[in-house]
């Protein structure tokens, strides 16, 4: 298969990997700030945000051919499908007030 | 190196020099990136496997023929089962066909010299030998308990055995089937030779396209899943034991998110030889073959929609549960498409009682069987009843045995001749089937009844009034062994002696009947241009 799109150069690869160590050193300065439930959102948050560097420009997906953007997309519907579905569990656990609903108190 | 211009010279001048004679040293095949000798080298290693997990599996057998738990103490029953269910779905089922049959077919079929990723492609299989070598690291060290599905805490927190080890290989494992899905999905995209349109595809490919989508989809979250197993057994991360923390039921959920639509990994390629062998078989195009090929892409994505079958009764809501149930109904439609469309193809066909057709029977009935009492398990009420049952062990073999086990003996027979330029006696590839098949009926029909008794799995002491059907389970079992090793016997045997097989034995359609048996190293003398739909059996003669 020949690939006639470029790819990152060193320079976006440095900022890529600087943005990844400087969100590392961001995750842990947030755990020790007291934010409640939020506390979680923003540590997910920056998680989401690291993924997304690292496949678009490590994995080179930014640069590749649509065909590569459905696979990555199909495999992210897929990721929303087990949360979704999970969720769908022990959100509605409760709700006939049966034992199970033990384990969300 | 395997492949050398010389090589390609020779292929190319000798249509005699074929992808067998093409180098005889060690070297040649381990270092080889042709995709038929890989695909060999899968065969031969997973038969390996295949007659190790049937070893434990005869030890099961064997001890449940009489109600005492006299042969092995409970410790030792449970890693035999366990040892037997991971070496199985791990390191044979889920491989399989894609790996052997597949590995070999996929490329030729479309018209390709090989597959996208040769060098990928053998490293999918040094993957599965490392992981196989690290499994059977686990079961000669002292064995694992856990069963195949790893159910936390037990195995994160309390299990005695080679836990990490054991997950360790079946990690590794599916690093090798993603490469081969991988694989499978870019030589289908950007392979297929002039003339292959999708829709011209044969059937086996598009089966082969949605278990890869699986494979690429599911198998991640599997892998990830083992590795949190590992971190909590290991370091005492809490994810999955209540006592640190975690829930124990997210381990189910994300097990079966992957492990549901494993199964479908493990029969979506045999749904694809038969399609294949039915045609031929019938001499007919498949009937409503855009069915028979979207059924297959719908399966691999509904599939995914309704592990928590699995766990109706683990504290999973009830509403959950029952969209789960509801959803588990639909995936039946596309599975019963495909029955319904492979018989109305052989309706009015011109068949002849071969050994693919006693193949394609033995598969139709068996599948049907465990189908249909999937069903039985997807309703929520009844399924509070059969949870945990040997009716669900019945049901899954039917499927997994019966089926998949089933279509790839089907498949090694009817493209035997093309694999090895071989044939084989007919006469014994009739017996083998119907071995198999009565073998097979009296191993697991006679389990539908013990679970609905209320006989549950992975017990090795039993009431009394469970010792007869037990008995016959392990005498067809006996059966059942013995239909694997004659086609064993004989198939090795027409590798030395049988005669040599023309390019089309059965006069069947594809791409792969139009090279030569076997096949050149490239495949393909030129490349093939394709310019009729696949299946295109001529009139049928009259007699
Ligand atoms: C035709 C549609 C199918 C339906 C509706 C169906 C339904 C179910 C249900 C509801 C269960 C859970 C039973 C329980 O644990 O209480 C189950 C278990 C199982 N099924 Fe199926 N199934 C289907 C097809 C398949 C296929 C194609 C395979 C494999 C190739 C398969 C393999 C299994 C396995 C391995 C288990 C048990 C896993 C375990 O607990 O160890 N099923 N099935
Ligand atoms: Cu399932």
């Amino acid at each position: 298969m020949a690939d006639d799109h470029h790819g990152p150069t060193v320079r976006i690869y440095l900022a890529v990997f600087a943005s990844l160590m400087f969100l590392t050193a961001l995750t842990v300065w947030v755990a020790y700030q007291e934010l409640g439930m939020f506390n979680d959102v923003v540590a997910l948050g920056i998680a989401c945000t690291k993924a997304t560097i690292v496949i678009l420009f490590f994995m080179h997906v930014k640069y590749a051919s649509r065909l590569t953007w459905l696979l990555a997309g199909a495999g992210i519907l897929f990721l929303l499908i087990l949360f979704a579905f999970a969720m769908a569990d022990y959100v509605s656990r409760g709700w006939l007030g049966m034992p199970a609903s033990h384990y969300l108190q | 190196m395997a492949i050398t211009e010389q090589d390609v010279q020779a292929s190319e001048d000798a249509p005699s020099v074929n992808y067998l004679n093409n180098g005889y040293g060690l070297k040649s095949w381990l270092l080889t990136k042709d995709h038929k000798r890989i695909a060999v080298l899968y065969i031969i290693s997973i038969s390996i496997f295949f007659a190790l997990g049937g070893l434990f599996a005869s030890l099961v057998r064997f001890e449940l023929m009489t109600p005492e738990g006299d042969l092995m103490s409970s410790d030792t029953y449970n890693k035999v089962f366990s040892m037997h269910g991971i070496i199985m779905v791990f390191f044979f089922l889920v491989p399989s066909i894609p790996a052997t049959i597949g590995n070999f077919l996929v490329p030729i079929m479309v018209g390709a010299k090989d597959l996208a990723f040769p060098r990928i492609n053998l490293l999918s299989w040094y993957v599965y030998v490392v992981a196989g070598i690290l499994g059977t690291i686990a079961v000669v060290g002292g064995g694992v308990d856990t069963g195949w599905t790893f159910y936390t805490p037990y195995s994160s927190t309390y299990s005695n055995s080679n836990v990490i080890l054991a997950a360790m290989a079946a990690f590794m494992a599916g690093f090798s089937s993603i490469l081969t899905g991988l694989n499978f999905v870019v030589t289908i995209h950007t392979m297929r030779a002039p003339g292959m349109t999708w829709f011209r595809l044969p059937l086996f490919v598009w089966s082969h396209y949605a278990t890869s989508l699986i494979m690429l989809l599911g198998t991640p979250v599997i892998a990830i899943t083992l590795v949190l197993l590992m971190l909590e057994r290991g370091f005492g991360f809490g994810f999955f034991d209540p006592n640190l923390g975690g829930d124990p039921v997210l381990f189910q959920h994300l097990f079966w998110f992957y492990s549901h639509p494993a199964v479908y990994i493990m029969i979506l390629p045999s749904m694809g030889v038969m399609s294949e062998m039915v045609a031929s078989v019938a001499r007919k195009r498949v009937f409503g073959y855009e069915f028979v090929a979207f059924s297959s892409v719908a399966i691999a994505i509904l599939g995914f929609l309704v592990w928590g079958h699995h766990m109706f009764v683990s504290s999973q809501s009830t509403y959950a549960g029952m969209v789960f149930s509801i959803i588990t109904f639909l995936v039946a439609v596309p599975s019963a498409i495909k029955t319904f469309n492979w018989t109305a193809t052989l309706y009015k066909g011109s068949i002849v009682y071969d050994t693919s057709m006693f193949y394609v029977y033995g598969y139709l009935g068996l599948f049907l069987v465990g189908g249909l009492t999937g069903l039985f398990l997807s309703s929520m009420g009844l399924d509070i009843h059969l949870h945990d049952t040997y009716f669900v062990v019945a049901h899954f073999h039917y499927i997994m045995v019966g089926g998949q086990v089933m279509g790839y003996l089907g498949g090694m027979h009817f493209w035997w001749p093309k694999i090895t330029g071989k044939m084989f006696p007919d006469i014994w590839g009739r017996v083998s089937a119907l071995l198999v098949f009565l073998g097979f009926n009296l191993t697991f029909f006679p389990q539908f009844i013990l679970g609905y008794m209320g006989m549950p799995r992975r017990y090795h002491v039993y009431p009394d009034e469970f010792q007869v059907l037990n008995v016959a389970s392990s005498l067809g079992a006996s059966i059942l062994a013995l239909g694997y090793l004659v086609p064993g016997a004989y198939l090795t045997w027409s590798i030395f002696k049988g005669p040599k097989a023309p390019d089309n034995p059965w006069g069947a359609k594809g791409l792969e009947w139009e090279t030569t048996s076997p096949p050149p190293t490239f495949n393909f003398e030129e490349t093939p241009v394709v310019t009729e739909e696949a299946y295109q059996y001529g009139p049928i003669e009259e007699h």
